[in-house]
């Protein structure tokens, strides 16, 4: 047993509470970030179950996208670890992929839908080596498996904003990778791409991996998600979404900024 | 004149102007084909600052090269000198950037202007330290060609060549981060360095630049080729080419006519050359052109009238706005008198005909595409199919008779 697996058990105080790190998809200890000298994360634990659909929910200014960027990376970390299956995340990026928030990006820039998703090959191609058939292929696949291959060829500033996010979603799936970071992927979407974002999701989750997504809609986390972890700069709770996703802790992550009569319309479990 | 010009274009001017124009070339490419990558990083103006940044490296370079007893005027001393303080001056805006609260932009206006007054200083005292002997260095402001050595032309024709290759090589990594920063660093691309890599190229433009173009304007090569380059393509490589063909094509030219008439200094006469193709593709280029933005405006417009004029017709108002009255008499669907024609009382049902429809779809139909369509001008047909339409057909029964 590894440093850290003894320690969580012995934090526990029971032998094997909780998974080896190594089977975690990802494990965050300790993690802090802080913009200035003010945390935007304080100190979060979260262990990301293996083939679970995780949304991280809290209020804006929670810091839930920093902590994905924390994770990634892309924003420095203060203290803390980042473990993807058992090793630091920086030895595994090729098992991970991420998907930006859509406003992220300039969407004026000069390039085609297709050559967003084969920048998800990124990896593969390196410096050199040419852009072939079969690369072109695996990239229309991924266009189709999100409901976008028709627009292969498009300019990416002519699309939707839903159509945009789809596009992000199929640069992911191009990566081929075992966990997937998503950060408000359903904020601003129309209906029929949400429907087709979480469909693939969940057939990402059929298929053995492991989904992790910023989300902010709180009627659909029941609907959409096996876990929940709920941040409001600290980690207030996580877990399977029936134990965890309850008014009590609703109210604890949101305080009085969420009414009771819009916790009562969600028709949660009571604790 | 044009007679010496057309000799220098067409090589005939002798070994060295010829040298100096494909040299001129070269360095257009570079800076092109690298500035595109810098503009759409939305970071060009930083160029401006490395630019500046050269001058005093090039007084220092040329007083510590007299100071040794060597010739102050030795060009890879001199360009080696302009590169460290380039370096420093740009350092010197990241370091700004990152570490103080004032913007990209404050940093660069502060480099820049601080760099070049003390580069402007140290100038000064080496002309009066050299009373006499022409030291020769204002021509790195402005450039020129006349008393080129072929050195000098080798050494920018070689480093010329050189930034070439890097950008050919490093177009991948260089897209992915000008697009998408945050993602091309979860993909094993070290941002920062990227940047920094960036920024050597263009340094590198700037130093090879520094004797043709001169410091003030080599930005303007830069920038101009990649702006005029995306008014003709929507995609990153064409972009880059386009840039880069651009760029050539005016130091070439630039570097020709400067050749030819000995007092008129290279950079600006390239930059002219670059501002015009630039103007006439914002004229001209289709899609993002200033021309075919305004037809495509006013064909939007027309359409707008013409069914407002339609909606109107049937409804039996008398039309008074002046464009929908033109643009309903041109098609002949109305007299002069404004009174409908046989062909306008037919268009003016069908266009009432599909308001029905549309309303009738947008119930039967709870979908995003029936909605979002929805805009007075799309027409049904292209939303529904054939048997859709049919279906809506017999719920509304037949047509009501236009007056």
């Amino acid at each position: 047993m590894s440093e850290v697996a003894l320690e969580l058990a012995s934090n526990e105080g029971k032998a094997v509470a909780k998974p080896l790190p190594a089977d975690s998809p990802l494990l965050i200890q300790e993690l802090t970030v802080a913009y200035g000298e003010k945390p935007a994360v304080f100190s979060v634990d979260a262990s990301i179950q293996p083939q679970s659909m995780t949304a991280i929910v809290g209020p804006n200014g929670a810091g839930k996208s920093t902590l994905l960027k924390a994770v990634l990376g892309i924003v420095p970390r203060l203290s803390g670890k980042v473990l993807v299956f058992g090793e630091p995340i920086e030895n595994v990026m090729q098992r991970v992929a991420y998907v930006p928030q859509r406003a992220s990006v300039d969407w004026d820039f000069p390039t085609r839908v297709i050559d967003v998703v084969l920048m998800g090959l990124y990896r593969e191609l390196g410096l050199l080596r040419l852009v072939r058939r079969a690369h072109r292929e695996r990239a229309l696949a991924c266009l189709d498996r999100v409901g976008m291959a028709d627009f292969a060829d498009r300019q990416i500033g002519q699309l939707s904003g839903g159509q945009q996010q789809r596009v992000f979603l199929a640069r992911a799936l191009a990566q081929n990778a075992d966990l997937y970071l998503l950060d408000e992927p359903f904020a601003g979407v129309d209906a029929a791409t949400e429907r087709a974002i979480i469909d693939v999701l969940k057939a990402l989750r059929g298929e053995k991996r492991t989904v992790v997504c910023v989300h902010h809609d709180l009627a659909t986390v029941s609907d959409y998600f096996s876990n929940v972890l709920l941040i409001n700069i600290r980690k207030i709770a996580e877990g399977p979404v029936a134990t965890t996703f309850t008014a009590e802790n609703l109210q604890k992550t949101y305080g009085g900024r969420l009414a009771t009569a819009h916790i009562d319309q969600l028709k949660l479990p009571v604790a | 004149m044009l007679n010496a010009f057309l000799e220098a274009l067409l090589f005939q001017a002798g070994y060295n102007t010829a040298l100096v124009a494909i040299g001129a070339a070269l360095l257009g490419i570079a800076a092109g084909g690298g500035g595109s990558f810098l503009f759409l990083r939305k970071r060009a103006l930083v160029s401006d600052a490395v630019a500046h940044a050269t001058l005093p490296g090039i007084g220092l370079a040329f007083m510590i090269m007299v100071a040794l007893g060597g010739d102050g005027r030795n060009l890879p001393g001199l360009l080696l000198g302009s590169a460290l303080s380039a370096m420093l001056g740009l350092i010197a805006v990241e370091w700004i950037t990152r570490n103080t609260r004032l913007a990209e932009d404050a940093a660069i206006g502060a480099v820049l202007s601080v760099f070049f007054g003390f580069g402007v200083v140290l100038l000064t005292i080496i002309q009066t330290m050299t009373r006499g002997y022409q030291a020769g260095l204002e021509s790195f402001l402005l450039g020129s060609t006349a008393g080129m050595l072929y050195q000098d032309a080798v050494v920018i024709a070689i480093g010329g060549s050189l930034a070439v290759a890097f950008v050919l090589l490093l177009r991948r990594p260089m897209t992915l981060v000008s697009f998408d920063a945050e993602f091309a660093a979860t993909s094993g691309i070290n941002v920062a360095r990227m940047d920094l890599v960036m920024m050597g190229l263009v340094m590198a433009v700037t130093v090879i630049g520094l004797k043709l173009v001169g410091l003030i304007l080599i930005v303007a090569m830069l920038i101009i080729p990649p702006v005029t380059a995306r008014l003709w393509s929507e995609r990153t490589e064409h972009v880059v080419f386009i840039a880069g063909g651009l760029g050539g094509l005016a130091g070439y030219l630039g570097a020709a006519f400067s050749a030819s008439a000995p007092d008129l200094p290279t950079g600006p006469i390239i930059v002219l050359i670059s501002f015009t193709l630039f103007a006439i593709s914002l004229l001209l280029a289709p899609g993002r052109g200033v021309l075919a933005a305004f037809l495509r405006h006013k064909r939007f417009q027309i359409r707008v009238h013409r069914r407002q004029g339609l909606l109107a017709l049937a409804r039996g108002e008398v039309i008074l706005e002046p464009l929908t009255r033109r643009v309903l008499r041109r098609e002949r669907l109305i007299r002069r008198d404004g009174v409908a024609t046989e062909k306008g009382r037919a268009a003016a049902a069908k266009a009432v005909r599909d308001e029905s429809r549309w309303a009738l779809a947008r119930q039967l139909y709870q979908d995003e595409t029936v909605y979002s369509r929805y805009d007075g001008l799309t027409p049904i047909e292209t939303v529904l199919t054939r048997d859709e339409i049919a279906d809506i057909d017999r719920r509304l029964g037949p047509p009501a008779p236009v007056m």
